[in-house]
């Protein structure tokens, strides 16, 4: 099972409870008012105009406003509108969604039920990750509940509404926790990413209207549409309000869960609450969003945990996972496993991707045996150059960002390889 | 028909839930395989047929993704985590000793194709490294010894 987060907040305050996952745990602290709230008292726009106020942005990765993607959905339309949950938690040192769809079960269904009101739409597809099972089968369980209290179905909460929600398991792709990928999925097909436009919200699941949301997105709802948008701008800065799950991990004396406001210092993060490196070696570098996002040396982890201070510094927010390495480590060796999981994950529509995601870990991985030439580093950025906003989707970007900002910090790492022709860093973690 | 009764219902079952059969895909190839451990050539015949689509789109969507086998498997899987997370904690040492311990390459089985090692990309588990998926289940803050003790624990 997993361990409560550290520090909590709003969404992870109850996480410790044991019968929180259960509907009569999450009832008894007042849960599923905010839901009865929107849909008895609040017309669907009004729900929409409320998140955008409060400034949720979703908290899947790109950061995009949440209002602002529920009023995409077309209102005058006879077709049937589908909200989707990205709960495809994939991104490497991102575990956030798991504990909330495990322990926040009731919390998320009741962001989704709000959103399905805002939207209009009639059925949820919660797509899970397939290695999740427990978190799928605990799913499962909070969704019969809810039916059963005729919080969903044909008649929710005595209101006319109806909604339904389902299940959908993936199967091991992680091109999967892309939107239209995901999309493509759910239809049962390969998860290869589509063309855009058609965004979603015109042509989704099905061909059908569709909005994607992140599990912790959701689970953001309740509490905006229950205590107001002041109060949730009362957490986090102007432009990014609220609380996030960071999760960190790596060379951290406390690895695990830490609910806290965005624009929480990346150095605080890191020191006071995960108790820094262990041993007292020093950090070398620390990458603030979930792989796909660029490394920050040591020297700049000053720095809000917040987009538009992490985009000054050409790196993003994205997941809000931490991982840390500490002085001992080989930066040759963190781009060959960033790069031979981006070679491994490709979904191989795309040239650039696929043939792109294979040179670089060939070229690092033969840097690191010290085989590599001075021009090694040159071709590299070459190669993640031309990937980079050239494809479908964003999977390119996410694999050309870690070793272009890997090379921006740590080239001298990689030209010692060549010069010395070997891997200087006898002390780092195992290949 | 190789499908047997019960898998068939459940499959019409989930069929009934989706806007499109097709939706039913990955579920219906979950559930054949929960049955046999693969999913056969003949029972992707018996998919496509039951889909209304062709042989090889079954076989196009099986092969895409990696919790799906087309192939007998060993009777035990476990795949150690070896993303940057988990490698920064020692996850490449202990699949090197789990490696030795079963006298095998990871990726690899048994001589008796009792288990099968493997490892795998990151599991949403980073903050709690190194970690292992054996038969479905997370194992999580693994040492050796604790990772010893649960292949010696997996039965015959």
């Amino acid at each position: 099972m997993l361990e409560t987060p550290y520090v909590t907040n709003y969404l992870t305050e109850h996480f410790g409870e044991e019968d929180y996952p259960t509907i009569e745990g999450y009832e008894r602290v007042g849960g599923y008012r905010a839901a009865r709230k929107a849909l008895t008292e609040m017309s669907p726009d009004e729900v929409i105009e409320l998140v955008k106020i409060a400034g949720l942005q979703g908290r899947g990765g790109a950061g995009f406003s949440t209002g602002m993607k529920w009023s995409f959905m077309p209102k005058d339309t006879d077709r049937p509108k589908y909200l989707v949950c990205n709960a495809d938690e994939s991104e490497p040192g991102s575990f956030k969604d798991r504990i909330l769809l495990e322990r926040g079960s009731h919390q998320m269904l009741e962001g989704i039920l709000i959103a399905a009101w805002a939207t209009g739409a009639s059925t949820t597809f919660i797509y899970i990750r397939g290695e999740y099972a427990y978190p799928a089968d605990q799913m499962e369980r909070a969704i019969g509940e809810a039916y059963a209290k005729g919080y969903l179905g044909e008649n929710v909460m005595g209101t006319g509404f109806r909604h339904d929600v389902r299940v959908t398991r993936g199967a091991g792709a992680y091109i999967c926790g892309e939107e239209t990928g995901l999309l493509e999925s759910l239809e049962g097909k390969k998860g290869q990413p589509r063309k855009k436009p058609p965004f979603p919200a015109q042509y989704g699941a099905f061909g059908m209207p569709t909005t994607v949301n992140n599990v912790e997105t959701f689970s953001h709802v309740p509490h905006i549409v229950e205590k107001g948008a002041n109060w949730f701008r009362s957490f986090g800065t102007e432009k990014s309000p609220g609380t996030t799950v960071f999760g960190v991990s790596g060379h951290v004396v406390r690895p695990g869960l830490y609910e806290l406001p965005l624009g929480t210092m990346l150095s605080e993060i890191v020191f006071e609450h995960a108790g820094g490196v262990p041993g007292g070696r020093k950090v070398k570098g620390v990458i603030p969003g979930g792989m796909s996002m660029s490394i920050l040396p040591a020297g700049q982890l000053d720095v809000p945990m917040a987009n538009e201070f992490l985009h000054e510094r050409k790196t993003m927010l994205g997941t809000g996972g931490i991982i840390v390495m500490d002085e001992t480590t080989c930066m040759v060796r963190v781009a060959s496993v960033i790069s031979y999981f981006f070679r491994d994950e490709s979904c191989g529509q795309c040239t650039q991707c696929r043939e792109g995601t294979g040179w670089i870990n060939k070229i690092v991985d033969r840097i690191e045996r010290g085989a590599g030439e001075e021009e090694d580093l040159e071709v590299l950025l070459d190669v993640a150059g031309k990937m980079e906003g050239q494809t479908i989707c964003a999977f390119a970007d996410a694999a050309a960002w870690p070793i272009q900002g890997l090379l921006r910090h740590f080239s001298d790492d990689f030209a010692e390889h060549v010069r010395q022709r070997k891997c200087p860093f006898a002390e780092s973690f195992e290949l | 028909m190789v499908i047997s009764k019960q898998t068939r219902s459940k499959i019409d079952a989930v069929i009934a839930k989706y806007p499109q059969a097709r939706g039913a895909l990955l579920p219906a190839l979950h559930l054949v395989q929960d049955e046999y451990g693969h999913v056969s050539k003949e029972c992707a015949v018996e998919i496509a047929e039951i889909f209304e689509i062709r042989p090889v789109e079954v076989m196009e969507v099986l092969t895409f993704y990696n919790l799906f086998f087309d192939s007998p498997q060993a009777k035990h899987h476990v795949y150690v985590c070896t993303n940057l997370p988990c490698s920064l904690r020692g996850a490449r040492g202990l699949l090197r000793q789990l490696e030795s311990q079963l006298g095998i390459k990871a990726p690899g089985e048994t001589s008796d194709g009792r288990i099968f090692l493997g490892h795998e990309e990151c599991l949403g588990a980073c903050g709690y490294a190194p970690m292992m998926r054996v038969d479905g289940q997370y194992h999580e803050v693994l040492d050796i010894e604790k990772a010893k003790r649960i292949l010696d624990s997996l039965g015959e």
